[in-house]
């Protein structure tokens, strides 16, 4: 029977935490999961700043997902201002997203979960074992890093996106020469669906609360509103009506339960399961192919989702530049007033809730952002309790890797929860 | 480093976005080429096994900004027989030092709930202003091939190359108008270091400094030119303070423009 299990820091995850589950009588007494992330208070040093900063700091939450922070926060004081940008710049920026979930979702499925499923420690020994999987990884990931070079200058930090637009039209030559590439991309993403169907997920359901963006038009990412399973449709406006969020103790990171006090779950089977009827043709084919329709509830199986997901933005992306063309301004001329705003958007790993107040100069008053690990903690906690029986039986190390497992699933970015693992359990006295 | 074995290679997070580790698993090209080169020793965000110390080459992402870092850097120093910054919080505090410019009480009763869960420092710093460094590679985030430059570079025992010039420079050679003549656009690429690819003035807007001050930086001379080209009342300051702020010169240039409205 597992008792008194320590990893210093969980591994292949964005940031760093730790997991704490006392045993008691053969039985789990309390279970944390500890966000040790230093805080970095951006909600605080915001207040001031004048709006068109807003994206450029805010990316700097995540270096993962900078595009969710950026896309979330121009949205955000769009609302404020009370103004709608064109469709051409809402086609980049649904592009610009589709370039960081290809980047985001193949480091994660590839490079963090996919060692867990197929028994190694890493993806270098994984690619020790299996090269052609690592290397058209690598090239999947590149694909999708260069998309963003090309629209925002570079993969990481993008400059390109402002309150109102973009600084300046991304090249459409460029983006048309990288349509080969992305024609591959979409090839290996439907194998990868294949491939990621035959893995073994341990077997592990929960009856979950999913919340996420939703568009009535497209599998929602960028706008929309938001579906909860549980409350139905919520405009952006009334998100922290339904979700406020509390600050736990033993966490740098702010949690977030529901309106009724229960966890909740943002992520791709969030999407998944409240999105599937959205998905393009593409990626509903492939889903049913693999039978993955929803309902599905295993954690694990986020990973399913995810290449399923790589699959519709690569398709997308593919329409999207097909469908590009750029003309007049590149942004609107700022009409600042005071005003608020909020915006949700789904970044890689989640739901992405931002809310600003600006004066009438244009300078912030307030912010308010929850990322998605945040909202995830308490939904994580919750499963490592309905996990602890199983895990409770097994051998030291099996029990510490399908613990660790079970988060490294959600894909949880704690740099950006603030605001997370050193797996601790002890057998209390 | 001995000729019977590869160099161990750590790579250490402190508070930061993570963005910078990302540089290193960005190596799409490189990364297999890099894991034959050196033995990947300590990386959490990249595998879960962990060979002990000392390592050869220690890579810190991230400031310094609670006590337990302050401790934890001292001991990483020890391990290490090179210690290099990867990234602008870890070579001058970071986006995060915005908070060495306020009340950080305030601060924290803005963003939570229970003020008194949280520990941190008043001042998020560099990791040289703590212990002592071997290389420092600027940028947020950095260049990822700067950082397979000074590795490559200290495997071939030589001196990284690495930019000291101006983003002006890269500017120029991209054949781009100057914003800062030309449109009056507040523009930090005459004092600030190469690196990025002057990637914003390529998107016609300002350069906001990610790579911190070049060392020629002309800083008295810059700073009332950049006050008057400001559109909104404090854009000099702000732009001075986004993500480079605690840099030293970029500090200096801030309390120059500070001081003259006082």
């Amino acid at each position: 029977m597992a008792k008194t299990i320590e990893v210093p820091a969980l591994a292949r995850v964005e940031g760093e935490g730790g997991l704490y589950i006392a045993v008691k009588d053969g039985e789990a007494r309390e279970i944390r999961v500890d966000i040790y992330e230093p805080p970095r208070f951006f909600e605080g040093f915001l207040q001031g700043r004048f709006l068109q900063d807003v994206p450029d700091i805010t990316a700097r939450i995540c270096g993962i997902c900078p595009v969710a922070y950026q896309m979330s926060s121009v949205r955000a004081l769009e609302n404020a201002l009370d103004i709608t940008v064109s469709d051409q710049v809402r086609l980049m920026r649904n592009l610009l997203y589709c370039a960081e979930f290809i980047e985001s979702h193949v480091l994660h499925i590839f490079m963090l979960q996919a060692p867990d499923l197929t028994g190694h420690e890493s993806v270098i020994t994984l690619a020790q074992d299996a090269p052609e999987v690592v290397t058209d990884a690598l090239r999947s990931k590149k694909i999708g890093n260069t998309l963003l070079r090309v629209i925002g200058g570079r993969s990481v930090h993008p400059v390109n996106a402002c309150v109102g637009g973009w600084y300046r039209w991304p090249d459409a030559e460029e983006l048309n020469a990288m349509l080969p590439d992305l024609e591959w991309g979409l090839e290996h993403a439907i194998e990868s669906v294949r491939w990621a169907a035959t893995l073994p997920y341990p077997d592990f359901e929960v009856d979950y609360e999913f919340v996420a963006t939703h568009n009535d038009s497209e599998y929602g990412i960028l706008d929309g509103g938001i579906l909860s399973s549980k409350y139905g449709s919520i405009e952006e406006k009334d998100f922290e009506k339904y979700f406020p969020e509390t600050h736990v103790s033993h966490s740098n990171a702010v949690h977030s339960h529901d309106q009724d006090g229960n966890p909740y779950f943002v992520g791709p089977l969030a999407r998944y399961n409240l999105n599937f009827e959205q998905l393009g043709k593409t990626a509903q084919k492939i889903a049913k192919e693999i039978k993955a329709v929803p309902p599905l509830n295993n954690p694990y199986k986020s990973l399913i989702a995810r290449t399923i997901e790589v699959v519709e933005v690569y398709d997308r992306a593919i329409r999207l530049i097909k469908e590009y063309k750029p003309k007049g301004p590149s942004a609107l001329k700022l009409e600042l007033k005071a005003g608020e705003g909020a915006a949700a958007s789904e970044a890689p790993r989640g739901l992405l809730y931002h809310r600003y107040q600006v004066d009438k100069d244009g300078f912030i008053q307030k912010a308010q952002i929850m990322p998605p690990t945040a909202q995830n903690l308490a939904r994580m906690e919750a499963d490592l309790w309905q996990l602890s029986p199983m895990v409770l039986k097994m051998e030291h190390e099996e029990a510490t890797l399908t613990c660790e497992h079970l988060l490294r699933a959600y894909d949880p970015c704690i740099s950006c929860a603030t605001h997370f693992l050193t797996l601790t359990m002890e057998e209390l006295d | 480093m001995t000729a019977s074995r590869k160099p161990t290679v750590a790579v250490y997070k402190f508070s930061s976005c993570d963005g910078c580790q990302l540089g290193l698993l960005n190596l799409e090209d490189e990364l297999l080429d890099l894991v034959g080169l050196v033995e990947i020793a300590f990386f959490l965000e990249a595998r879960r096994q962990v060979q002990p110390g000392p390592y050869d080459i220690g890579l810190v992402e991230g400031s310094v900004s609670t006590e337990e870092e302050v401790e934890r850097i001292k001991k990483i120093r020890e391990e290490c027989g090179l210690l290099i910054t990867i990234g602008t919080c870890a070579t001058a505090g970071g986006v995060q030092a915005l908070r060495n410019f306020g009340n950080l009480e305030q601060l924290t009763d803005i963003v939570y709930q229970h003020p008194e869960y949280i520990h941190a420092l008043p001042h998020s710093t560099a990791v040289a202003e703590h212990v002592d460094v071997d290389l420092e590679i600027w940028g947020c985030p950095v260049n990822k091939y700067q950082v397979a430059e000074a590795i490559a570079a200290l495997l071939q025992k030589r001196k990284p190359r690495l930019p000291e010039y101006s983003v002006c420079l890269e500017c120029k050679l991209q054949g781009n108008t100057c914003i800062l003549v030309a449109n009056g656009t507040p523009c930090l690429g005459p004092i600030t270091r190469a690196g990025c690819g002057a990637i914003c003035p390529n998107m016609n807007r300002g350069c906001y400094g990610c790579f911190g001050p070049c060392p020629s930086a002309e800083i008295e001379a810059f700073a009332p030119v950049l006050k008057s080209l400001e559109r909104y009342p404090g854009e000099a300051v702000h732009l001075l303070r986004t993500i480079s702020g605690n840099a030293p010169a970029f500090r200096q240039a801030a309390e120059i423009i500070l001081d003259k409205e006082a």
